[in-house]
């Protein structure tokens, strides 16, 4: 059986305890809520903490509340369950109730927390291995190595970005509220994100996500996340397009932001997009020179399930899929291929 | 004759051991706990292919709570299932061939002692160079690339060459030719249940080893091997298996060193494998490279089959001599063939052995021979099914191999699956993006040899009857879960009449049960059936005459049947069976009985015969519909339609499940699931997130037709019902997925990267080595084969 | 030649002594045990409270082998300590019998061949109890939902789902 390392397990009665204790104990600390991302890498060497931080059972991350002036407020500490399962999230933005009920399994949603997803460790099929695997391969940069073992001249880890909510998020303009031991602050999750595999997160280590805060403004937004992975439950994303859009009555693009995920380190806004859309009529046209430039900087490479270059391909469509789907315009498939001839 | 009414056999009985699972009651291996038990780990190595300079073990042993420290100069003895090759170390001595050899083992206080230990132990490792592909296996020629010492020629594990019939006249007869390459590439088992042993070495010198088997006898006779004990001083049990499918058939390293760690320390030792090395002990399906060239009339009649089989077989031998054979052993069983010859060969590469899963060495020819006739069928315009329909084996005859086929009814398969799928309807009719593919299969029911030659017979089953009517069944084989133990309670219950509940079944114990050769090659109902059948037999003449003499009714008259044994003629003339049977034990003494099977004598007589001939072929035939979306490729099974002659259903309940776990292992391996390695030669993800099995979300329902031709050779006509289902469902898909967008997928598994690229005419096709095969055996089915009779 | 290893995962393992007491409330009953704060509540049912009924398959959230229900939602017990199910109500496959009697899902699956090797059963069983609590009446694409994070090697899920509609639809005793 694989176990999990001694460790202390400290209890923190608040969010700003939690974040001081990990302020002092430094490098050796790391939190856990759900326990979904962090017990695995535990069981696999790949996060070695001496001490977790639990936050479990803390009240001031619990709640999801649609306010008249604030917006949508999502409590960090609500596992994915709730949040797919919350009428308020389900009619407002059905692309987080989905984001949220696509990740891995019925099992690991009711444990698995928001905040948790939206920081989970980015993926690499040669770091998310045993400890025995990564030794044997020789380690890679992103745990307790030098070099990137999917491309060793990369100066940077390559692991891959997989959160699905996040995405969604960075679509609706959402922020995240950080406490830290000094107090609160809101970032944009916009600024929130680096397209490096070992440091994705800006924020500071020992700052927690108390809440996501979702605009007043982006409650009229249409908004859609399709997700491409190979079964329908289990598996991360090997690519994942959010998608939210307003128009005014004649079908005029009034915004649009288009975000890629698992195709990079980081989530991806695909700006080319918004740039093409907004202010123009959405036609069959303009979607496909939308789904063009998202493919344009979509790079996936060599680590996660199948072929790099079909995710690649995959961005395209799956980008064209959903603003076709949000503007309501049917589009013609692409058909290579034929029936063969009756016998 | 009229037909008899049965009792239970055919009834949907619950299985005997269901509800225990179903509330949590049944001790599985890793559920054993001993008192003072240690916990064993097993050190791998992480190079696929190195010499072993030394191992140093001072610093694991001076640990706190480690008991004892196992190199491979503890266990030198060579081991392997099959006698002629024997090349598995407990422990490797020399060399580790694969990353995740064992080379170490530790006995500690805990699991997290023993891998602390493990990362104490120094190995010396000289790193060599490799083999991981067929290619590079067939041509290293270096001394120092031989992956095994006795290797005269490259990494050769076995290369055979078969001509039956006059195969060069019939190519030249023949008014097409077809020729083909295809690549099946390797897959696992993956039982939900990780593997596990429990060794525990007595006080009077005797052995005890529990274990997640389908083996027990050939785990008993590896174990006092390699220990050097008298077969008499151990005593194998197999636990309630949590799923094996082939993967738990050979004896493996972590069952050794429980037992010699147990021997070490004086106390027992328990080794659990993680997930993680459950997939380097793998013993999964072959990647197999297939090239083949057939003969056909315009009218469709097959003339001849040339095939060809690269099997890449991993660093041991495991099963291997046989799953060379079964690539071209069963090509002849479904469709009259004239002429066949096969040539294959099986390579060693630094990767975990290859060995039996469901349908060992013949789903990959199955898969390419279906193919190449769907292709045909196509080339000369005639529907597929018709093709296959106008040339099937006849039931009762030779086929241009020798092997005997009795009873068949593959027609009638075809034709109800035919119907129930609407075919004629549907094939190259359904809209573009939606598609319905053929295939049709034969298996055999259990093989006609064991694994080690001798006279004794295959499978034993000892009866004991007990005052007030209990009857306890003995017998060695091993319930995986298919209902092994149930089986033996339906033909004991249906013979003596009796309920289920009156009847106790132990099975898998080397020290109460008599010898049965396993849960492998789909033999168990068959064979265990028959030998329960006739221990019953052997009873009743001991029981019958008593009630007669009571009751005043001729033997002949009797009959048992509800608890009773009673007059056909009088039903109200009766005695129950427990009285009976207390009768009975005051004139005989103590009642029991053996009963013993064995398979028909093997006619065939050349090198290789030993695979193919079997007591009866089962026989299949699946239409699958899928759509696939021809952007992206993703393909979305719609339904499995299976149609599958097993004899005789012992019980539908059972064989459906049967039918539908196959299709469920079939439809993972055409699509998803692959066994893979990286240019390191390390598992590319041994991970059960990573390597994709299928979830409730892609698996489609399952219609099966249940066609019984009672078998004379099978225990109330029945024949295989366990893995045949699996062969013609992977074809099918390919086949569906041709009629749904027009490409052909040559390749296992059909994943959506590999179908974009067809459909943009990007696929490669496979490329097989050339190589000297040796020169063939030639045979013809001549005298001394007698076709079966009708019963 | 073994290469040299950061060793921050071996400093970090030191056998594991750091024990506490728990308290559990399983199936109904209050345990008390005193055991390794690192342990999982898969360990803890398994290992410290002879519970073997719970199954593990890969101990890393990937199987859902290990599901048991806490508060009546299905989670999988590998990834949640010991100490994190204290104050909660666990019920485990030994749990679900009443009175000596099987519940209906635990019937229904025995008898209508859901279960081969049955390994995942007593996993899939709780799953199953959980939603036909929330929700009596699942259609099979319901059922079919819910049961997405059990992986099945036997039976292709066909008798699974079956059993699961035999008792929605009252077929059980």
């Amino acid at each position: 059986m694989l176990r999990l390392p001694d460790f202390n397990y400290i209890k923190p009665k608040s969010l700003k305890e939690a974040a001081r204790l990990l302020a002092d104990l430094g490098p050796e600390a790391m939190a856990v809520a759900g326990g979904t991302d962090v017990y695995p890498k535990m069981k696999r060497g790949q996060f070695t903490p001496r001490h977790l931080v639990s936050l479990r059972g803390l009240a001031e991350m619990k709640g999801i509340r649609a306010q008249a002036k604030e917006g949508m407020w999502i409590g960090a500490g609500e596992t994915l369950t709730r949040v797919s399962q919350n009428s308020a999230v389900q009619r407002r933005f059905p692309a987080l109730a989905h984001a949220a009920g696509s990740v891995s399994t019925p099992q690991l949603r009711n444990a698995g927390t928001i905040g948790g997803n939206v920081f989970v460790d980015t993926r690499c099929n040669y770091y998310d291995q045993t400890f025995f695997w990564r030794e044997a391969a020789g380690f890679c940069m992103k745990k307790d190595g030098d070099i990137c073992l999917v491309a060793p001249k990369s100066r940077s880890c390559l692991a891959l970005f997989s959160s699905d909510t996040a995405p969604v998020l960075l679509s609706l303009s959402a922020r995240a509220l950080l406490v830290g031991p000094d107090g609160p602050r809101a970032v944009p999750f916009d600024e929130i994100y680096r397209d490096d595999g070992m440091h994705f997160v800006t924020k500071r280590p020992e700052e927690l996500l108390k809440a996501i805060l979702i605009p007043r403004a982006s409650f009229g937004l249409g908004n859609v996340y399709l997700k491409l992975r190979r079964r329908g439950s289990f598996d991360f994303p090997i690519l994942g397009v959010a998608a939210a859009l307003s128009a005014d009555r004649e079908g005029t693009c009034l915004s649009a932001k288009l975000v890629l995920t698992a195709v990079a380190s980081a989530p991806k806004v695909v700006d080319e997009a918004s740039r093409l859309l907004v202010g123009k009529k959405i036609s069959r046209e303009l979607i496909e020179a939308a789904a063009e430039a998202a493919a344009r900087v979509s790079h996936p490479v060599d680590n996660a399930d199948l072929d790099y270059w079909y995710r690649k391909r995959m961005t395209g469509v799956y980008v064209k899929r959903a603003l076709a789907g949000l503007a309501g315009i049917e589009l013609e498939a692409e058909r290579a291929g034929k029936k063969p001839n009756q016998v | 004759m009229k037909p008899k009414v049965f009792s239970v056999i055919g009834k949907p009985l619950p299985k005997i051991d269901a509800l225990a699972k179903c509330v949590g009651d049944t001790r599985y291996a890793d559920d054993i706990e001993l008192p003072r038990m240690l916990y064993g780990k097993l050190l791998r190595s992480p190079y696929p292919h190195a010499r072993i300079k030394a191992v140093h073990t001072d610093k694991a042993a001076k640990l706190d709570g480690v008991y004892a420290v196992l190199t491979g100069a503890d266990l030198p003895e060579k081991f392997g299932i099959m006698p002629s090759s024997q090349d598995e170390e407990a422990l490797a001595v020399e060399k580790a061939r694969y990353a995740g050899d064992p080379v170490a083992a530790v006995a500690a206080a805990s699991e997290s002692v023993a891998e602390e230990a493990l990362r104490l132990i120094e190995v010396d490792y000289e790193p060599l160079k490799p083999i991981l592909s067929i290619e590079e296996a067939l041509t290293s020629n270096e001394e120092s690339d031989r992956i095994h010492a006795w290797n005269r020629r490259a990494n050769i594990h076995k290369a055979v060459s078969l001509e039956f019939g006059d195969v060069a006249g019939c190519f030249e007869q023949a008014e097409e030719i077809f020729e083909d390459t295809f690549f099946f590439q390797g897959n696992t088992h993956l039982p939900m249940e990780q593997y596990c042993a429990i060794g525990q070495y007595g006080p009077q010198d005797k052995l005890t080893l529990w274990s997640s088997t389908q083996t027990p006898h050939y785990l008993h006779r590896a174990l006092a091997k390699v220990l050097k004990l008298p077969m008499a001083r151990i005593r194998v049990i197999a636990a309630p298996v949590g799923g094996g499918f082939g993967g738990k058939s050979d004896p493996f390293s972590h069952e050794i060193c429980a037992a010699k760690l147990s021997m070490v320390t004086g106390r027992p030792v328990k080794i659990t494998l993680t997930r993680e090395e459950s997939f380097y002990v793998h013993r999964g399906r072959h990647p197999v490279k297939m090239w083949i060239k057939t003969g056909v009339k315009k009218d469709g009649t097959l003339q001849a089959m040339h095939f060809r089989s690269f099997l890449d077989g991993g660093g041991y031998s495991s099963y291997g001599l046989a799953s060379v054979y079964y690539t071209g052993a069963l090509q002849t069983v479904t469709y009259k063939l004239p002429a066949y010859k096969f040539e294959g060969v099986r390579v060693f590469t630094n990767k975990p052995p290859c060995g039996p899963k469901r349908g060992h060495g013949t789903p990959q020819p199955r898969y390419a021979v279906e193919i190449q006739l769907d292709k045909i069928a196509e080339k000369l315009g005639m529907d597929p099914i018709e093709l296959r329909l106008k040339q099937l084996v006849e039931p009762n005859s030779i086929t241009v191999n020798g092997l005997r086929i009795s009873t068949c009814g593959l027609k009638e398969c075809i034709e109800k699956v035919a119907a129930r799928a609407e075919w004629k309807k549907k094939f190259r009719r359904l809209p573009f993006g939606r598609g319905i593919g053929f295939a049709a299969s034969g298996y055999i029911s259990g093989a006609g040899l064991p694994i080690y030659w001798n006279e004794m017979p295959h499978s034993g089953v000892q009866l004991r009857l007990d005052r007030g009517g209990g009857i306890t069944v003995f017998c060695g084989s091993a319930d995986i879960g298919q209902g092994s133990d149930s089986i033996l309670a339906y033909a004991v219950a249906e013979e003596f009449g009796v309920e289920l509940a009156d009847i106790r079944v132990v099975t898998a114990d080397t020290d109460l049960t008599p010898v049965d050769l396993g849960s492998y090659s789909s033999r168990v109902t068959v064979m265990t059936g028959n030998a329960a059948i006739q221990a019953c037999r052997k009873l009743k003449e001991l029981l019958l005459p008593v009630a007669s003499e009571l009751l005043e009714v001729p033997v002949d008259d009797l009959e048992m049947a509800e608890g009773q044994v009673r007059s056909r003629s009088y039903p109200k003339r009766a005695i129950s069976f427990a009285e009976c049977v207390e009768k009975a034990e005051g004139k005989h003494g103590t009642l029991g009985a053996t009963g013993s099977y064995w398979p028909p004598k093997n006619p065939r007589g050349f090198k290789g015969a030993g695979v193919g001939p079997t007591p009866a072929y089962s026989y299949s035939a699946s239409i699958v519909e899928l759509s696939c979306d021809p952007e992206t490729a993703e393909v979305k099974i719609e339904k499995v339609w299976i149609a599958h002659d097993c004899g005789r259903a012992f019980n539908p309940l059972l064989v459906e499940g049967q039918s539908e776990g196959s299709v469920y292992m079939a439809l993972g391996e055409a699509l998803m699931e692959e066994q893979v390695f990286r240019k390191n030669g390390l598992h590319k993800f041994p991970s059960i997130l990573d390597y994709k099995s299928p979830t409730t979300l892609e698996s489609p329902e399952v219609e099966t037709i249940l066609i019984e031709t009672n078998d004379p050779e099978g225990p109330f006509g029945a024949k295989e019902a366990g893995q045949g289902f699996l062969l013609p469902v992977i074809p099918a898909v390919a086949n569906a997925l041709y009629d749904a967008i027009g490409v052909r997928i040559d390749e296992i598994p059909i994943t959506p990267d590999k179908i974009l690229r067809a459909l943009e005419g990007r696929l490669k096709p496979v490329s097989v080595p050339s190589f000297d095969f040796p020169p063939p055996i030639k045979w013809q089915p001549g005298e001394g084969i007698e076709v079966p009779q009708k019963s | 030649m073994r290469k040299s290893r950061k060793d921050s995962k071996a400093k970090s393992e030191q056998n594991g002594l750091k024990k506490r007491l728990l308290r559990l409330k399983v199936n109904g009953e209050l345990k008390e045990v005193a055991t390794e704060t690192s342990k999982t509540l898969l360990e803890v049912l398994r290992e410290d409270l002879g519970l073997t009924g719970t199954k593990h398959g890969c101990e890393v959230g990937e199987c859902g082998t290990c599901t048991v229900l806490i508060d009546k939602q299905p989670v999988l017990s590998c990834l949640v300590l010991g100490v994190e199910s204290e104050g909660t109500e666990i019920v485990t496959v030994e749990g679900l019998m009443k009175d000596g009697r099987p519940h209906p899902l635990q019937r229904a699956f025995a008898d209508s061949g859901a279960t081969q090797c049955g390994y995942c059963i007593p996993g899939i069983i709780l799953t199953a109890k959980s939603l036909l609590d929330e929700n009596p009446r699942p259609s099979r694409d319901e059922i079919r939902e819910a049961l997405s994070g059990n992986l099945c090697r036997c039976t292709g899920y066909v008798k699974i789902l079956d059993a699961v509609e035999q008792v929605v639809r009252g077929e059980v005793a």
